[in-house]
C-alpha cells in the first residue's frame, strides 16, 4: 500500500488482532499500520467492528490474540491511564459535576501538574477552541457544539500521540456537522498528531480522512486513501459502501466481459481476475447520449425517471433485459440532451478505462 | 384550552387537594396537638396537663402556654446527654451503613441487568419478615449463651463469653442491620442511571480506578448518598426498640428517655417538649442536605 510516510515507522502498528465477546468475534485477526501523523478514519456498518478496534487502541478492552504497538512501544497489556492515547467519546462523557475548566484540567490534574500549569494549559486549550469565556459554566448549560469542543479540549491538553474520536460529530445536527468536518481536520493540521476516528458515514470518512479502512465482519475489507477505495474498490462490497456502483456481472476472458444481463460483450482495460467478474461503473461515469456514439460499451437503455438534486441530477434507466442503471448528469449535460420523458430511449457508454473489474 | 388540559388540571387539583387534606389531617394536626402540650405545665388528673387556655378568670381566655419544658431539656444534663449520645449513635450507625451499602449498591448496579433485581430482592426479603421479631434474634445470637459466643468458644478463640448483648455495640449492629435497605436502595437508584462512559473517560484520562472513583463516581453518587444517609440517620434519632431490646444501662437515647417520661413519669409536657425538640434537631440537617441534593441534581 503506497502513504506518503512510507519507510518511516507507523505510529499505530496493529498485529493480527482478535477480540471476542462470549461466542461473537468482534474484531477478527486484524493487521494494521496508521502513518504518523494520519487522520484515520475506520468506517463500517454498525457490528463490523470498528468501535472495538478503536476501543482496543485506547485499551479499555484487551486483545484475545495480536499486539498492539503505539510509537514503538508494546502497550497490548498496558491499562487506558498509562496509554499516550486520548479518546473524544461519542456522548463526550464531559462530567456533569465539574466545571468546563474542571474537565479539561482533570488529566492534568491526574498527572500531578502545579496549579499554576494546570490553570495556564487549560485556559490555552479552551481558546483554541474559542471557549475561554465558558470556562466557568457546567455542561449542562452548554450547546451540543459547545459540548463537543469541550470533549476535544479535554482529549487534547494532555498532548496525547493520538486522538481517538468515536462518532465525533454524530450527536450534532447536519449543519453544524459539516463546519464540525472541516474544524477537526484543520485542527489536525495544526495539532500536528495522528487522529483516528470511527464513522459508520461513507462520506464523512472520504471528505475528512488522508487514509480509510473498511470494515466488514470484523475483518480488514480494504485500505487506502478515499481516492483508491472510491476509484478502485477490491469488492463489490467496497464499491457499494462508498458511493453508488453500477455493477454488471459476467465472464471475462481477455479484456472483454461477456455480460448477459447488458446483453452486450463490455470491453474492460486492466484490472484483476479472470472468468466470473462484475464490472463496476459509477454513476457520473456514465455518459448519455441520443445518438449511438462510436465508442465501445454502449448499452441501448430506457429513462425510468430523473432526480433532480440541483447541482446534479440522478438518471434512472432500464437496460432491454430489464436491469436497472444509474447515471449522474451534470446540469449542463443534462442540458444538451434536450427535454427527457420518462420512456424516451437513449444510448449509455462509459470508457473501458472508467470500468473496474472486480473478482468474485 | 383543549378538554384534555382541563381535565389534566382538574385531576392536578383533586390529586392536590387530597394530598393536602392527608397532611393537615395526620401530620400537621397531631403536630399542633403536640406543641401544644409541649407548652403547658404538668398536673395529675385527665388529660395530665393544663389546658393552653383557661376561661375560669372573665371574658377573654388566659394564655397558660410557658417555655418551662423547654428550659427544663436546656438545663437538665440527663436531657442534653440524651440528645448528645443520640446524635452520636445515630450519626456514627448511619455512617457504618453507609460503608455497609455502598459497596452493595455499586456491585448491584455494576451486575448483569438480568441478575439486577434478584439482587435487590436478597436485600429486601428478610425485611418482610417483622421489624419487633428480627431484633429479637438478633438478642438470641447475641447472649452470652448464645449463637455467635457458643461458636466462637467451640472455635477455641475466647475462653469466656464476650457481652455482646445489652451494649452500644449492639445498638449500632441493630440499626446497621435494621436500615441497611433504605441506604442501599437510593445508592443503588443513582448509581443504576449513571453513565459508566464517564469512568472510562476518567480512565482515559489518566485516572487509576481509585482515583475515578474518587473524581466520578463518588461526587455522582452524593445524592443518593445523601438521602439513603437522611433515611437512616433521622429514624435511628429517635429509635426506641432497637436501645430498648439491644441496648445497656448506659445506652442513653432519646426515644427511650421519651417513652419513660410519657409512660412512667406522666409527663406528658416534657414529653412533647422533648419530641419537639427531636423534630426540630432532623428538621435542621435535612433542610441543609436537601439544598446538597437539590444542587446535585441540577448539575446532572
Amino acid at each position: 500500500m503506497d502513504r506518503p510516510t512510507e519507510g518511516a515507522p507507523p505510529v499505530i502498528r496493529i498485529e493480527g488482532v482478535a477480540k471476542s465477546f462470549g461466542a461473537v468475534p468482534a474484531v477478527a485477526g486484524v493487521s494494521l499500520d496508521i502513518a504518523r501523523g494520519d487522520f484515520f478514519c475506520l468506517v463500517g456498518a454498525s457490528g463490523s467492528g470498528k468501535t472495538t478496534l478503536l476501543r482496543l487502541i485506547a485499551g479499555f478492552e484487551r486483545p484475545d490474540t495480536g499486539r498492539i504497538v503505539i510509537d514503538g512501544e508494546d502497550m497490548t497489556s498496558r491499562p487506558p491511564y498509562a496509554r499516550p492515547v486520548n479518546m473524544m467519546f461519542q456522548s463526550y462523557a464531559l462530567f456533569p459535576h465539574l466545571t468546563v475548566a474542571d474537565n479539561v484540567g482533570f488529566g492534568l490534574e491526574e498527572e500531578r501538574r502545579p496549579r499554576t500549569e494546570i490553570r495556564e494549559r487549560v485556559a490555552a486549550a479552551l481558546d483554541l477552541f474559542d471557549m475561554g469565556g465558558l470556562a466557568a459554566r457546567k455542561p449542562h448549560q452548554l450547546s451540543g457544539g459547545q459540548r463537543q469542543r469541550v470533549a476535544l479540549a479535554r482529549a487534547l491538553v494532555k498532548n496525547p500521540k493520538i486522538l481517538l474520536l468515536d462518532e465525533p460529530l454524530a450527536a450534532l445536527d447536519k449543519k453544524l456537522r459539516e463546519k464540525a468536518q472541516l474544524e477537526l481536520v484543520a485542527l489536525r493540521e495544526r495539532v500536528g498528531i495522528t487522529f483516528v476516528m470511527v464513522t459508520h458515514d461513507q462520506e464523512e470518512a472520504m471528505s475528512m480522512a488522508t487514509h480509510i479502512a473498511l470494515m466488514r465482519d470484523g475483518a480488514l475489507c480494504q485500505v487506502g486513501t478515499p481516492r483508491q477505495l472510491y476509484d478502485a474498490p477490491q469488492s463489490r462490497f467496497a464499491a457499494d459502501f462508498f458511493g453508488v456502483a453500477n455493477l454488471f456481472e459476467g465472464r471475462r476472458s481477455g479484456n472483454a466481459v461477456e455480460c448477459a444481463e447488458a446483453a452486450a460483450t463490455l470491453v474492460v482495460d486492466g484490472g484483476a481476475g479472470e472468468g466470473e467478474v462484475a464490472v463496476m461503473v459509477r454513476p457520473e461515469q456514465m455518459m448519455v447520449s441520443r445518438e449511438r456514439p462510436a465508442r465501445a460499451n454502449v448499452l441501448p437503455a430506457a429513462l425510468t425517471n430523473i432526480v433532480f438534486l440541483g447541482n446534479a441530477s440522478i438518471c434512472h434507466f432500464t437496460l432491454p433485459g430489464g436491469k436497472a442503471v444509474q447515471a449522474r448528469l451534470s446540469p449542463t449535460d443534462l442540458a444538451a440532451l434536450g427535454a427527457l420523458s420518462a420512456g424516451d430511449q437513449v444510448y449509455l457508454s462509459f470508457d473501458p478505462a472508467a470500468a473496474r473489474v472486480l473478482a468474485s | 384550552m383543549t378538554l384534555a388540559a382541563g381535565e389534566a388540571r382538574g385531576m392536578r387539583r383533586v390529586m392536590l387537594g387530597a394530598t393536602t387534606a392527608w397532611l393537615a389531617v395526620f401530620t400537621l394536626a397531631p403536630f399542633l396537638i403536640v406543641l401544644a402540650i409541649s407548652l403547658v405545665e404538668a398536673r395529675f388528673g385527665v388529660p395530665p396537663y393544663e389546658p393552653l387556655f383557661a376561661w375560669s378568670k372573665g371574658l377573654w381566655p388566659v394564655f397558660n402556654g410557658t417555655l418551662a419544658n423547654y428550659a427544663t431539656l436546656g438545663s437538665d444534663p440527663l436531657y442534653l446527654e440524651a440528645f448528645a449520645s443520640s446524635l452520636r449513635i445515630a450519626a456514627t450507625s448511619a455512617l457504618i451503613t453507609l460503608i455497609v451499602a455502598y459497596p452493595m449498591a455499586y456491585a448491584i448496579a455494576r451486575a448483569r441487568a438480568e441478575l439486577r433485581f434478584g439482587l435487590l430482592m436478597l436485600i429486601i426479603l428478610p425485611f418482610w419478615t417483622s421489624f419487633l421479631i428480627r431484633v429479637y434474634a438478633w438478642m438470641g445470637l447475641l447472649n452470652s449463651n448464645g449463637l455467635i459466643n457458643a461458636l466462637l468458644i467451640k472455635l477455641g478463640v475466647i475462653n469466656e463469653p464476650l457481652t455482646l448483648l445489652n451494649t452500644e455495640f449492639a445498638v449500632h449492629l441493630g440499626i446497621v442491620y435494621s436500615y441497611l435497605p433504605f441506604m442501599v436502595l437510593p445508592i443503588y437508584a443513582v448509581l443504576e442511571r449513571m453513565d459508566w462512559t464517564l469512568l472510562e473517560a476518567a480512565e482515559d484520562l489518566g485516572a487509576r480506578p481509585f482515583s475515578a472513583f474518587r473524581r466520578v463516581t463518588l461526587p455522582l453518587s452524593l445524592p443518593g448518598i445523601v438521602a439513603g444517609w437522611l433515611l437512616v440517620f433521622i429514624p435511628a434519632l429517635g429509635e426506641f426498640i432497637i436501645p430498648d431490646l439491644l441496648g445497656g444501662p448506659g445506652t442513653l437515647m432519646l426515644g427511650h428517655v421519651l417513652w419513660t417520661e410519657f409512660f412512667s413519669n406522666h409527663d406528658w409536657p416534657l414529653a412533647s417538649a422533648l419530641a419537639v425538640s427531636l423534630l426540630v434537631m432532623v428538621l435542621v440537617p435535612a433542610a441543609f442536605l436537601y439544598r446538597v441534593l437539590r444542587r446535585a441534581e441540577v448539575a446532572s
